[in-house]
């Protein structure tokens, strides 16, 4: 792994400001002048679901690449935000006191009391963010306080994605169960099938990530990231200095929590469908594959990553209908045996170019198993 | 180290794009509601597009790509014999992978960028349920080939698979004329089975058949004892199984383990075909009972030279089910809806789809302009030695499909 990539502050100064800024530069312009320009509105439309994947990874780049937490459970908190947003889009379809329509099916006509307050599209915008946060606020505080890390924080966290998904299922009458909840007509007011909407939608998502990609710029510029990394790689000497390496902890698993709610309520709008197929176990780990392919220790990384790997994905799919999920092991497999750090390591090897550098980064940084564990 | 001047500009320019590109709000008519995009169907040409969309990866794939199968050899023998309205189909197949989102997301492009005029496939309630409102919005037609358990009818969707009335009803028919007087539901967790008990706890209610449980085991789950041990001791008449896929494997073997066969208390299942029979293994389902609308061993012209010419494709190990046959027929209904309407148009098809007849594999079905089913005969079937399922009794005629129950006293107040 590549010392630049991961310690922006540690006089890597080109590394980190000029290249992730032009590239984010770059990247904003392909996204807000350059796809809507040369895609079709259904292309389009697939983008801004992968801009979603995206925040999801972004948000991952910083708890497992900075943190060291391996998390694979993100499909909780995306489908926290998601089922919000759908069940306010539900209520917002069926009008003033009336009830969704799957629920005349299958329940017993009634709207059931935890639901209601979702008919408020600011008390909806307000728990989106809010929902996801607090879950992984209480659930990050009960673990890392416990000092539960590595392998068993992966496996907590994955065992609550699946949790959620079969409680989804669980839920006929309120929540559709398999059928999740689908069908909606309008995004607070705007008609859904019209394809001026959509593509403001699109301009929503990208717009939202490009502006999360951000944030996490001067966060991973911040004394906070030095302290983050600092927990990854010894959290007993951080604890020595004084800090509490939890909170440290449980600050990025709860930012990452929120990036992931809201690319999950900005996706139910978008791709029009949200059912416990989409939050479980496998597509917790889908999040991954993206961010490992990426580069996890990088900024951009992550983003570039999971939106290029739901584009091959889709074109492959497309392609060999039959075959395509060989290819996506693959690569996996490919990235993983030779290229540790993900696709963004080979910009970092070909900077260095001198194989002397592989022993002087090995020297500054732990074994990899503890590190993507910790 | 600060922020690049060149973002602000590019974050200012993306709020301005956002907020100028406002459509139609909901209620206001601008192509918002009511008036679906145009279609971009291309029959200019000497071929015509159609799409095939079926699980080929995932969990649901091993019984979609049977489907599959017999989807193509439909469409190879009608191109053989000179396509549709003189026009050769062209084929594209879509992946739906198992997820409901990747339906509605392939259901979308084939419907938007590759034109088809129909599409064929989905199996699971849920990529149906994530399929229709795309369909709907963007007024295209979806066959779709499986059992299901009703409530629904869509202007967009010709359901070529039994309702309720003309599988679950028939099959309760059946076990009460045998003297059957309590049953045993099993099922999956999940709409299908949920909805099938509750239509089969109403019928059984006006019958005077006692329900003795009702248990339900999340989708591939595989420890029975516990149910099967309740089974066991509830001393019903007969079982009512709604389980799907691999759950089937284990409730079978558990249910042979603890002594129980299909002389004492049989088992009905309805998601228990040709395909299914031999991957839950022949020794423990000999004698068992399944209620569907077609069997491999139908004796007719039509199911013979389907069952024949599917095999020559695909080997002759290979057995033809329900859902394969209702597929096949359905790519032929569509053809013949074409060939009445004169056209490939969207609103002409639907208009000329009632009373379409195709002599099927199954016997003869008919397409009901109303609710967009088909008529078709109820078979209740015992599986064999051969692995095979042999009819013992079938309803006289064809029932005519009726998915909201209303022609049933008993089922007033399961659908609003």
């Amino acid at each position: 792994m590549n010392i630049l990539t991961e310690r922006p502050n540690a006089g890597a100064s080109r590394w980190a400001g000029a290249i992730p800024a032009s590239v984010f530069v770059v990247l904003a312009l392909a996204l807000l002048v350059g796809a809507p320009q040369v895609l079709s509105s259904f292309r389009l439309s697939l983008l801004a679901r992968f801009c979603c994947y995206a925040m999801v990874a972004l948000g991952i780049g910083l708890a497992w690449g900075r943190g060291g937490m391996l998390t694979l459970g993100q499909g909780l908190f995306f489908g926290l935000g998601a089922y919000l947003m759908a069940m306010h889009l539900k209520l917002a379809d069926a009008g003033q006191g009336q009830v969704p329509d799957f629920m005349l099916l299958y329940g017993d006509g009634k709207v059931p009391g935890w639901w209601e307050p979702f008919r408020s599209p600011i008390l909806t915008l307000v728990a989106i963010p809010l929902v996801p946060g607090l879950v992984a606020l209480i659930l990050g505080l009960a673990v890392f306080k416990r000092r539960v890390k590595g392998a068993y924080f992966t496996i907590l966290s994955q065992a609550l994605a699946a949790a959620f998904a079969i409680f989804l299922v669980g839920q006929q009458t309120t929540t559709g169960g398999t059928n999740g909840l689908n069908g909606f007509r309008s995004f607070f007011g705007y008609a859904l099938n019209d394809p001026v909407n959509k593509a403001t939608l699109y301009y929503i998502a990208a717009a939202t990530l490009l502006v999360m990609i951000a944030g996490m710029w001067f966060l991973y510029r911040s004394r906070y990231n030095e302290l983050l990394i600092a927990v990854r790689d010894g959290e007993e000497r951080v604890r020595f200095l004084g800090y509490d390496p939890a909170n440290v902890k449980v600050f990025a698993y709860v930012v990452a929590a929120v990036l992931a709610g809201i690319g999950g309520a900005l996706f139910v709008p978008i791709a029009g469908i949200i059912s416990p197929a989409d939050v479980g176990v496998l597509p917790s780990i889908g999040f991954l594959i993206g961010v490992a392919i990426g580069g996890r220790h990088t900024l951009l990384g992550p983003v570039l990553g999971t939106i290029g790997v739901a584009a091959a994905q889709n074109t492959l799919s497309e392609s060999f209908p039959s075959f395509w999920t060989y290819f996506q092991g693959a690569l996996f497999i490919v990235v993983v045996a030779f290229l540790p750090g993900g696709l963004a390591q080979l910009t970092g090897t070909l900077r260095r170019r001198r194989p002397a550098s592989t022993a002087s980064a090995a020297a500054h940084n732990p074994t990899p198993a503890r590190e993507s564990t910790g | 180290m600060k922020i690049p001047r060149t973002v602000i500009p590019v974050m200012a320019l993306a709020l301005v794009v956002g907020t100028a590109g406002c459509g139609a709000k909901t209620g206001a008519k601008a192509g918002a509601d009511g008036t679906p995009s145009t279609s971009c169907v291309d029959t200019s040409g000497d071929s015509v597009k159609i799409g095939f969309l079926d699980s080929l990866s995932g969990t649901m794939a091993i019984s979609e790509k049977t489907v599959n199968d017999s989807l193509n050899l439909a469409a190879q023998e009608i191109n053989a014999a000179g396509g549709v309205k003189g026009k050769k189909l062209q084929i594209v197949t879509e992946d739906g992978a198992s997820e409901p989102k990747t339906f509605a997301e392939k259901a979308t492009k084939l419907i938007q960028s590759d034109c088809v005029a129909a599409v064929f496939g989905g199996w699971t309630s849920s990529s149906r349920k994530a399929m229709l409102p795309v369909f709907e919005a963007n007024n295209a037609l979806l066959f779709y080939p499986v059992q299901y358990e009703g409530l629904e009818s869509s202007k967009n969707i010709f359901y070529t698979g039994a309702t309720t009335n003309q599988q679950i009803v028939p099959a309760i028919d059946y076990l009460a004329s045998q003297g059957k007087k309590s049953l045993f539901l099993v099922g999956s967790d999940y709409v299908f089975p949920r909805t099938a008990n509750k239509i089969i706890k109403a019928y059984a209610k006006s019958k005077g058949i006692e329900i003795k449980g009702e248990e339900y085991a999340p989708l591939g789950y595989t420890d029975f004892s516990t149910i099967v041990n309740k089974v066991s001791a509830a001393k019903a008449d007969a079982v009512f199984n709604t389980l799907n896929g691999d759950s089937n494997v284990a409730f079978f073997k558990q249910y042979k383990n603890v002594g129980l066969t299909a002389q004492q208390m049989p088992v009905v299942s309805v998601s228990i075909a040709e395909e299914e029979v031999g991957g839950v293994g022949i020794e423990n389902l000999k004698g068992q009972l399944t209620a569907w609308n077609y069997y491999q061993t139908i004796d007719s012209p039509q199911n013979v030279k389907f069952v024949k010419a599917f095999k020559a494709k695909y080997g002759a190990k290979r057995v033809t089910s329900d859902p394969m046959e209702a597929a096949y027929t359905s790519l032929y209904l569509w053809k013949a809806m074409v060939e009445k309407a004169g056209s490939f148009n969207v609103a002409a098809v639907q208009k000329a789809a009632g009373g379409v007849t195709f002599k099927a594999p199954e016997g003869t079905v008919k397409v009901n302009g109303d609710n967009h089913h088909v008529a078709k005969t109820a078979l209740i079937g015992r599986i064999g030695d051969d692995g095979l399922i042999h009819t013992v009794w079938k309803s006289p005629a064809p029932i005519e499909p009726d998915p909201y129950l209303k022609g049933y006293v008993w089922a007033k107040g399961l659908a609003k």
